[in-house]
């Protein structure tokens, strides 16, 4: 397993620089620049910032900077934030979105995985067709008419929390709640489909022939591998919560890493794009490589190689 | 979240959360029927007891806003840094004046210079020279004597090139400023900069100037403790980090408190300020709220005491449901399409003034915009410092024929022969709506077809600057109020004309204007050149904006100012009792 691990960590280094050198190039493809405004700077002012920030210098030369920089953990300035470097944005903002993330997926798996347990064990009872359609509907809803729908009811009608902001542990709420239902409703469909094939299984069978109970069956036979289809989707759904919460941030105006994310894009603030592009590619390989260890884990017909 | 312990029980059920009662659901469940039915009688009194914490009469921000004298409003985007000499927008001066003060500040109702720092200023030599008198109350917020030095440090910090301050070129009116900048001189004591002691400034200008007391009321004017910044790197380097909570040292009416980035910035009251005895206001919080419609939200869920905008969908419910609490501000900026006049057909000035005759903007503002908007039939906004250019109101029908009559002239009857035209506009739902009503108003009035499309903003202004583009929506607003702050925008030599327009008539009423003293004979010259920037049609301006946002009836003071600045010292909360 040891092995496994390590020789997936080495392929990622040359998928980073793929990555790295791709987006480098790219954005500099991108009509604008980052000291592009309604009101134009003046040539002189222009000379002098590409000066202080190297801009000035040939591509090649930038690049070959960067990636020096970048070894040596140093993800630069930023050029949209002055007095800023990204290494200090990231250390910023991406603890704000690792909890989000975190409550959200909580959430996710705390309504999704009983909703679908529980559509599958009452197969094409009312109860099915209540848990289906919730899932249904929370798959249909997005997270950008819900959100406004939360606080609506809850903050503005209620005055039990926060319209918007991050301050209080009660901020925390409707953001998760909002993130969190969409994947829920995926996780409740996924699991109610895992658990009916492995329910229609001889074990499952077996197991009710020697006089297991309903819940025996369900939680101790039938679960593992019932949950497989929601641990492969974990990992990407995982890398979407993290990086995608942009909308989620901007309903609840959440500090977080995404919109920093997408707003680089559109200020041209190169070294920030660079920056979460490359802590997210990261984070995404990553967290594929811990669901091929969790998913061998639970599967005992896969194997490590 | 504290959860009120007055709230009837049955409040929840009124809103159509199930039964809150627990009892009748802890005894149905304990007699083990109707299993499922009970799971949803759980999940029901889960959700009412969420709703009742929810139904808790927490204090608002705004309550205790009133109670404490303490400021909530949205500034819209966080600040990309708090050092006034890297500002950049015009959002960025409504923080920054907190914390500083220039030499002159703004009066609260028209924003005319009034004593700041400088307690009284001489002008001499015929307006080339201002010696100001610099009051020796003056204080930093860690008690150190604001002196004239203190400017002088900061003037040169601003033109030193190592800071590549993005509005250095605001300070060319002093005389030797603009070579020092673009290091055509390295002797700074060659600009037009003296401190002949702590109390007196001495300014020498390039040129008379009489708008210069107003245009010190921007922030790459502001004053810095040089040695403070100086603690943590050198000035000029860009990266200093000085500008932040418990080491940026200011001179405003309030001192930084935090800085939650993408949240807010907090200031408090600053006891060392020469006139803190005026400040009513113990501290304001600046919300960085991005969405509009977040903002709105947090506004309703009583957060805020003002937002920053309104989005327009809102305006008709504020105005039928609270009246007043919606305001529509009048604001220095202009909505305008740039021509290119580089582009075969927009070469023809005839084209160029049928295309602006062609728009109905009567229609444009009162059926798309809705906020009060005024009709742009010139560039500068009328009632800028004592100017507005006379617009002969004409009736659309009127102006359409004019404009057939100036097509044939052309050679273009009904707009037939017309070389293929584009609009471009940065992508925006009212951008898009304007640009497609003008689409049709040509086909429709003119006969002339165009086609539209949308670029990302910044893509739109690198067509701009590449000349890309036969027609292009823009805007310009002012950062002072005076005619100048908008026209100097197409001179010949100017940085932001982009059209290829240029006349040396325009060029020389301008400066003209911009050297004299006398409002009436100033208003005339503008008047004179922006006849012939109307009459050239490099650009056609559709409306000039207007200010909406929506503000609690507790603050006062708050006045529609041209600028959308503020004087906090002035401005105080008084809860209705």
């Amino acid at each position: 397993m040891l092995r496994f691990i390590a020789r997936r960590l080495l392929e990622t280094v040359p998928v980073l620089l793929i990555i790295v050198t791709a987006t480098f190039f790219m954005i500099r493809f991108v009509p604008g620049g980052p000291f592009t405004s309604e009101k134009a700077v003046s040539p002189e002012v222009l000379r002098n910032l590409e000066r202080a920030y190297h801009l000035d210098q040939p591509l090649w030369r930038q690049y070959t900077t960067y990636l020096g920089q970048v070894l040596h953990g140093d993800l630069g300035p930023s050029f949209k934030y002055p007095n800023r470097t990204v290494n200090e944005i990231i250390a910023d903002k991406l603890p704000v979105s690792l909890e989000l993330g975190g409550l959200a997926l909580v959430v996710a798996l705390g309504l999704g995985l009983p909703l679908g347990v529980l559509a599958a064990a009452r197969r094409n009872t009312w109860l099915d067709y209540v848990a289906s359609t919730t899932a249904m509907l929370g798959v249909c809803v997005p997270t950008f008419v819900l959100g406004p729908i939360l606080v609506l009811l809850f903050a503005i009608h209620f005055h039990g929390f926060n319209a918007s902001g991050w301050y209080g542990p009660a901020d925390r709420v409707l953001p998760a709640l909002t993130l969190g239902c969409v994947y829920a409703a995926y996780i409740a469909r996924l699991t109610r489909g895992g658990m009916l094939e492995i329910l229609g299984q001889d074990y499952i069978r077996t197991a009710r022939a020697k006089g297991a109970s309903e819940l025996q069956i369900v939680l101790r036979h039938a679960l593992r591998g019932g949950i497989l289809p929601v641990v492969a989707f974990l990992g990407p759904a995982t890398a979407g919560i993290l990086t995608g919460s942009f909308v989620i941030e901007t309903i609840f105006q959440i500090p977080g890493l995404g919109r920093e994310f997408v707003n680089s894009a559109f200020n041209r603030d190169y070294t920030v794009i660079l920056g979460t592009v490359l802590l997210y590619a990261a984070m995404i390989v990553l967290l594929n490589l811990v669901v091929d260890l969790v998913q061998v884990w639970l599967n005992p017909r896969l194997k490590f190689e | 979240m504290a959860a009120s312990q007055t709230l009837p029980a049955d409040h929840a059920d009124q809103r159509g959360f199930g039964n809150p009662d627990p009892s009748a659901a802890v005894i149905r469940a304990s007699r083990g029927k109707a299993r499922s039915v009970n799971f949803w009688r759980s999940l029901f009194l889960l959700v009412g007891v969420v709703a009742f914490a929810g139904c808790g009469k927490r204090e608002t921000l705004v309550e205790s806003g009133n109670r404490t004298q303490v400021l909530h409003r949205s500034v819209g985007q966080d600040l990309k840094d708090l050092d006034p000499h890297l500002a950049t927008t015009a959002a960025d001066y409504n923080v920054l004046s907190a914390l500083f003060e220039g030499l002159v500040a703004e009066d609260p109702v028209d924003l005319h210079p009034v004593p700041g720092v400088a307690a009284s200023w001489d002008v001499t030599d015929g307006g080339l020279t201002y010696t100001f008198h610099l009051r020796p109350e003056a204080r930093w917020s860690n008690g150190d004597p604001v002196t004239a030095q203190d400017f002088a440090n900061a003037f040169k910090r601003v033109l030193t090139p190592a800071l590549a301050a993005p509005n250095a070129p605001a300070l060319y009116l002093i005389r030797g400023a603009e070579d020092f900048h673009k290091e055509r001189e390295k002797d700074f004591a060659k600009v037009g900069i003296a401190a002949p002691d702590a109390r007196t400034l001495r300014l020498t200008l390039a040129h008379p100037t009489p708008s210069f007391l107003s245009q010190l009321n921007q922030a790459v004017w502001f004053p810095v403790h040089l040695a403070s910044i100086e603690k943590n790197g050198s000035a000029t380097d860009r990266a200093n980090t000085w500008a932040r909570p418990g080491r940026l040292v200011g001179n405003g009416p309030f001192r930084l408190e935090a800085w939650l980035t993408g949240q807010e910035i907090v200031v408090t009251k600053a006891a060392t300020y020469w006139d803190a005895a005026t400040v009513r206001l113990a501290g304001i919080h600046f919300h960085t709220i991005e969405g509009v419609d977040t903002e709105e939200r947090a506004y309703r869920a009583g957060q805020l005491h003002l937002t920053d905008a309104l989005p327009a969908g809102k305006i008709d419910s504020y105005q039928q449901e609270a009246p007043g609490q919606l305001r529509i501000d009048p604001l220095l900026n202009t909505f305008f399409y740039r021509l290119n006049l580089t582009r075969p057909g927009l070469r023809s000035v005839q084209v160029r003034r049928a295309l602006s005759l062609g728009i109905d903007r009567n229609a444009i503002v009162a059926k798309i915009l809705r906020g009060g908007q005024l009709p742009a039939r010139a560039f500068t906004p009328p009632g800028t410092a004592s100017y507005t250019f006379p617009v002969t109101a004409t009736d659309h029908a009127a102006e359409v024929a004019t404009a057939r009559q100036l097509l044939a002239e052309a050679g273009y009857p009904d707009g037939k022969g017309l070389p293929p035209i584009e609009l471009l506009y940065n992508t925006s739902e009212n951008h898009r709506l304007i640009a497609e009503a003008i689409q049709e108003m040509w086909r429709r009035d003119l006969g002339v077809e165009i086609r539209v499309a949308s670029q990302e903003f910044n893509s739109t202004l690198e067509a701009r600057r590449s000349g890309a583009y036969d027609i292009l929506r823009s805007s310009w607003s002012a950062d002072y109020i005076d005619p100048a702050s908008f026209l100097d925008i197409f001179r010949s030599d100017s940085g932001n004309n982009f059209t290829g327009w240029s006349s040396p008539e325009y060029d020389a009423a301008l400066t003209a204007a911009g050297r004299t003293a006398v409002p009436a004979e100033r208003n005339a010259l503008f008047q004179k050149a922006e006849a012939l920037l109307l009459a050239a049609a490099p650009i056609i301006p559709v409306y000039h904006y207007t200010h909406v946002f929506v503000i609690r009836p507790e603050v006062k003071g708050w006045n529609p100012t041209l600028l959308d600045h503020h004087p906090y010292k002035t401005v105080w909360l008084e809860a209705a009792r």
